[in-house]
């Protein structure tokens, strides 16, 4: 039997890995800290104006929010006139670019070897790269120039759904890859034509997977506020015609910065946004965790 | 035809010249001919690579979902020429069962058997979805097993009873032929043993082929063998004198255990 005798270097070696563990313990607070500070200044700047009303009333008018903070009061009104254009205007965005970006998925995930998909992947890529204002500009001439004649919840949607198509696509193919093969040949080996295949197998299977992609999709489009500048406007009354101008949560935040007595509904605005991504995000984990386990 | 491969009268299928290939100057499969006796358990033996999944997939015509394989030769099913018939109607005549268990991962182990009739469109009175459903479980032996959990999902049941769940949905639709591709490869003994006892009693009814790589699974359960050899069919007879007295020297040396 022979006794293990300890590396004269032993000592230097455990105080290196305390410094390294320490190091990484460091830098992980440093990298939670923004969002910890945001979340921390909205609620503690934003809460007093969260009451019923925020959720009812439409933006009050500079007057009305001038003697309110002269006489130290909470801004009457709310912000209905942005919350119902953001639902409108994301709702329509999501019955445009779901479809069509389910599809072009299915296209991709069906032709994967071919080259004019893997174009049709990279101009998706590219797509997803454009900035956002400059797809407002875009739409700009095609929908608000051409078909609505005015500003409109109908071009914001259409420059909503253009930034949500690459990232449904891309997660509509990446989902589809990791159902096993086995699982079509077994549909086809049962004489089932394609689309039932598609529609009654592969995307119930994929089903978290495609939730996933378009709750993230919606996310990430909820609080854009560069396309809609150039396309819905921006409205003070709540508004469900879809070729009149339109209001959106993002857009007030900016028209209330434009106003020195506004400032307290920026906050909570913002408070509001912040509270519906991250609750986007949190079900679209517990999605992903589902599916995992 | 040589005197290493049988003939067949009346064959429910029957294969003539067929040559698989993956590309363009490869094949897989070369120029193999065979009759498969009605209603008997045909087992396709052969080292890895020796293109009989190859030649198994190009009966259902499963081949033609990708491109790049490239068939030529002629198949009958009953007489007929299966590039006259629709894959959809061919493939509703001759199921197929494969390597590893794969019960659609969203249905329930009633839907499962009935896939093939509710994703082909087929509507069944309750009762009659019941009948199909307990006579396809019984016929594989799992009926007693999950009659009281039809609703669960398939994919909650061991890996044996997964495959037998694929086999009833697979005899659902009461095909002629029913082709297998290595059933048992992916499961353990004990539940090859059941897999194994069921299609010796599923042969009254159906025609089964059945590729393994299995020596002695093919001498256990297969009435007729295929021995194939770098996509060519090198022998083809019953499987007890193949077992015996085989024809071919690369039949022999194969079944001693020369190469595997």
């Amino acid at each position: 039997m022979t006794t293990i005798t300890e590396d004269r270097h032993i000592g230097s070696r455990i105080v290196k890995n305390r410094v390294f563990s320490a190091f990484v313990l460091l830098f992980s607070l440093l990298t939670i800290s923004p969002i910890v500070l945001i979340i921390g200044t909205l609620v503690q700047k934003g809460y007093k104006q969260i009451n019923l009303s925020f959720f009812t009333e439409i933006a009050p008018d500079t007057y009305e929010a001038m003697v309110a903070v002269q006489a130290g009061d909470v801004i009457p009104g709310g912000i209905l006139n942005g919350i119902s254009g953001t639902f409108l205007m994301v709702f329509m965005a999501s019955i445009i670019a779901i479809p069509v970006g389910l599809l072009i998925g299915v296209f991709l995930y069906e032709n994967q070897t071919k080259r004019y998909a893997g174009l049709i992947r990279d101009i998706t890529d590219i797509l997803q790269g454009v900035p956002s204002i400059v797809i407002g500009l875009i739409i700009y001439f095609w929908v608000v120039k051409n078909i609505t004649n005015s500003f409109s919840a109908l071009a914001g949607s259409t420059a909503l759904a253009v930034m949500m198509l690459p990232l449904i696509i891309r997660s509509t193919e990446e989902t589809l890859k990791m159902i096993p093969v086995s699982i079509r040949e077994a549909g086809f080996a049962l004489g089932v034509p394609y689309h039932k295949i598609l529609f009654r197998v592969l995307m119930p299977t994929g089903l978290s997977g495609l939730m996933t992609g378009i709750l993230l999709a919606i996310s990430r489009v909820i609080g854009e506020t560069a396309p809609l500048m150039l396309t819905a406007l921006g409205s003070m009354k709540v508004n469900f015609e879809i070729d009149r101008p339109t209001s959106a949560i993002p857009l007030l935040i900016w028209e209330f910065y434009n106003d020195p007595n506004m400032v307290d509904l920026i906050w909570s605005s913002s408070l509001l946004l912040m509270i519906l991504i991250l609750a986007l995000n949190i079900i679209s984990k517990n999605i992903i965790a589902k599916r995992t386990t | 035809m040589s005197r290493n491969i049988i003939k067949v009268d009346d064959p429910v299928l029957e294969i003539k010249n067929l040559f698989v290939s993956y590309n363009k100057d490869k094949y897989a499969v070369t120029d193999v001919s065979a009759g498969i006796v009605r209603n008997k358990v045909t087992a396709i033996m052969g080292p890895s690579g020796c293109g009989k999944s190859t030649m198994l997939r190009a009966i259902n015509r499963i081949h033609d979902l990708y491109p790049n394989i490239e068939t030529k030769g002629e198949i009958f099913l009953n007489g007929q020429n299966t590039s006259d018939i629709s894959t959809i109607m061919l493939r509703r005549k001759i199921g197929m069962v494969f390597q590893r268990p794969n019960p659609f991962p969203t249905m329930s182990i009633q839907e499962n058997v009935l896939a093939g009739y509710h994703l082909n469109g087929i509507r069944l009175k309750k009762d009659e979805k019941e009948e199909i459903v307990e006579k396809s479980l019984k016929d594989v032996a799992l009926w007693n097993e999950v009659k009281d959990s039809l609703k669960k999902k398939g994919s909650f049941l061991s890996g044996g009873q997964q495959q037998r769940l694929c086999i009833a949905r697979a005899l659902a639709f009461k095909p002629d032929v029913v082709l297998l591709d290595e059933p048992t490869s992916a499961l353990d003994p004990v539940a090859t043993k059941k897999v194994e006892e069921l299609l010796m009693e599923l042969r009254e009814k159906y025609t089964i082929l059945l590729v393994t790589h299995n020596m002695s699974q093919a001498s256990r359960i297969s009435d007729y063998s295929m021995f194939m050899y770098l996509g060519e069919l090198v022998e083809y007879g019953k499987t007890k004198n193949m077992f015996i007295n085989p024809v071919d020297t690369r039949t022999e040396e194969y079944l001693t255990g020369k190469f595997s």
